[in-house]
């Protein structure tokens, strides 16, 4: 598992927020509006452009906020776990454990649990999880 | 009833009409996007790319912000210090480093070289004076976290240059250079900033592959200094003599291989067989992480200097230069070691092995050089 560090060092712009709030507010009178207009007769083609005109509005703001918003989210820096792998040289057991610091391969550490023999730091790696894209190529 | 009848009025003026008595605005509109666009496309074009540029700028800065981060707090942990080393670590980010001039190119590795070292000296000096109370690993680690964080420093202020500047003149082509570029760069930005906690925790990264042949070869044998921060094992391979060098770990170090392969190469007069080389190197987009390749060349990074020496000393003896390569891709090289890069190691080392009793016979001496940052990697 990878955690994740981050912080609050950037925000939304107070203006696009507003903007994107006024054009959200807007689409929603434009879609009230263009309900009354539906009821009232001959004002049909008036609540059809509304309601375009409505459902326009809101998704791209919509769409614009939540755009904003993952930009933030993707603001961090992955730090991903690391596997240190420790083997006894003389029984051949093996352990793995998280990697801390002072680590580094060919490190003597504790005492085999088997045979009391100085065990030895062997890999220490990380595990990446890819997705595997198919191309033709 | 009376709903359906209206909706199919509707649908029929829409479908007739198009747009009724409402057109005469959208061909104004029409008019209106086609004048707008002809005479300020490229600006609007421009704002466009200036805001793309802007977004990158955010995270450049909030990467950079974490690096400079990353590097107080490990110097202050690691190295108690014992005032605030926050002023000093700002000065270090700021250093930077002018190579000779080359209108005359003649010894000018020399001078790079030169150079080089300064530098470097002037590094550990100053990660001594910000952290005293670290050993040789560990100001070698604060110092790879440093650089790191330098070039974060670096790369956020050229970009933040052109934005500004583009900003400024509002010239589409100058924002269009960074524009262009902006992908590869963010890369190599997150590269390092994947890299910065590797190096403060010391963890082995990818580009250690090569140390990390070496390191295997050498493990249980007898090691002798053979330059700055180098070490070389007497190692018996396949009824052949071979030197493996390596740079010292674990602490975060390079070495210095060319003068390693010079200085063995004049200890047995040029009687050396063969030379291999192994690093990690940069895989082209398709290519498998961990994929191992061989080929001939000094295969060695860098400013230039060490694989200068190198080829200057098979020149002068003749010798054939091998070499095996671990392919990654930049992230890799500079964050911490995939399993891919780990398990390649193994397959590494069959090649070398399989390039020994090719092309040398029993009883020759080789060189074998493990090239790359030792970070986390013992001998």
């Amino acid at each position: 598992m990878s955690k994740t560090s981050s912080s609050a060092t950037t925000r939304i712009s107070s203006f696009v927020l507003l903007v994107i709030f006024i054009t959200l507010a807007l689409s929603l009178v434009a879609l009230i509006l263009a309900i009354q207009a539906w009821y009232t007769p001959g004002q049909e083609p008036v609540a059809g452009y509304l309601l375009l005109i409505g459902f326009l509005g809101a998704a791209l703001s919509t769409y614009v906020l939540f755009q904003t918003r993952k930009r933030i989210k993707r603001l961090s820096i992955k730090i991903p776990s690391v596997t240190t792998t420790i083997e006894c040289r003389k029984c051949g057991f093996k352990s793995t454990r998280d990697f801390q610091r002072g680590d580094y391969i060919f490190k003597e550490v504790d005492q085999c649990q088997k045979c009391n023999e100085n065990m030895l730091i062997t890999a220490i790696y990380k595990e990446v999880k890819e997705k595997k894209k198919r191309t033709r190529f | 009833m009376n709903n359906l009848a209206a909706m199919t009025a509707l649908q029929s003026q829409i479908m007739q009409e198009p747009f009724g008595e409402f057109s005469w605005i959208l061909t104004l509109l029409f008019y209106a996007f086609f004048f707008v666009f002809m005479f300020y496309g490229q600006k609007i074009n421009t704002y466009i790319m200036l805001r793309e540029v802007e977004g990158s700028l955010f995270k450049l800065k909030y990467i950079k912000d974490e690096g400079r981060k990353i590097a107080i707090e490990t110097i202050k942990e690691i190295g108690k210090p014992q005032t605030d080393p926050t002023a000093r670590v700002d000065r270090f980010l700021e250093y930077f480093t002018i190579s000779p001039q080359s209108l005359d190119p003649a010894g000018i590795v020399g001078k790079l070289e030169h150079i080089l070292d300064v530098r470097d000296t002037r590094f550990k000096d100053d990660v001594k004076l910000m952290a005293p109370a670290t050993d040789k690993t560990q100001a070698n680690n604060l110092e790879n976290t440093l650089e790191a964080a330098m070039a974060l420093n670096f790369i956020y202020k050229v970009i933040r240059h052109y934005y500004l500047l583009g900003k400024k003149t509002l010239s589409l082509y100058i924002i269009m250079q960074i524009q262009m570029i902006l992908p590869l760069v963010m890369r190599e930005a997150e590269a390092y900033a994947s890299a910065l906690k590797a190096f403060a925790d010391g963890q082995p990264i990818g580009d250690g592959a090569g140390a990390l042949v070496a390191a295997k070869l050498t493990h249980g044998y007898p090691k002798r200094n053979i330059a700055k921060d180098c070490v070389v094992a007497t190692v018996p391979i396949e009824g052949r003599t071979a030197y493996v060098i390596k740079a010292e770990g674990p602490g975060g170090n390079v070495g210095k291989p060319g003068d390693g392969v010079k200085t063995i190469m004049e200890e047995n007069e040029g009687k050396i067989a063969t030379i291999i080389m192994v690093d990690a190197a940069l895989k082209l987009e398709g290519e498998e992480v961990g994929e191992v390749a061989e080929g001939v060349g000094a295969a060695i990074g860098g400013p230039g200097v060490d694989q200068f020496k190198i080829e200057e000393s098979i020149l002068k003896y003749r010798v054939p230069i091998n070499a095996v390569i671990i392919k990654e891709d930049i992230g890799d090289a500079v964050s911490p070691m995939r399993k891919e890069i780990f398990d390649a190691v193994d397959k590494a080392i069959e090649r070398i092995k399989q390039v020994i009793l090719e092309k040398t016979k029993e009883g020759n001496r080789v060189i074998i050089a493990g090239v790359g940052n030792t970070i986390g990697i013992g001998q």
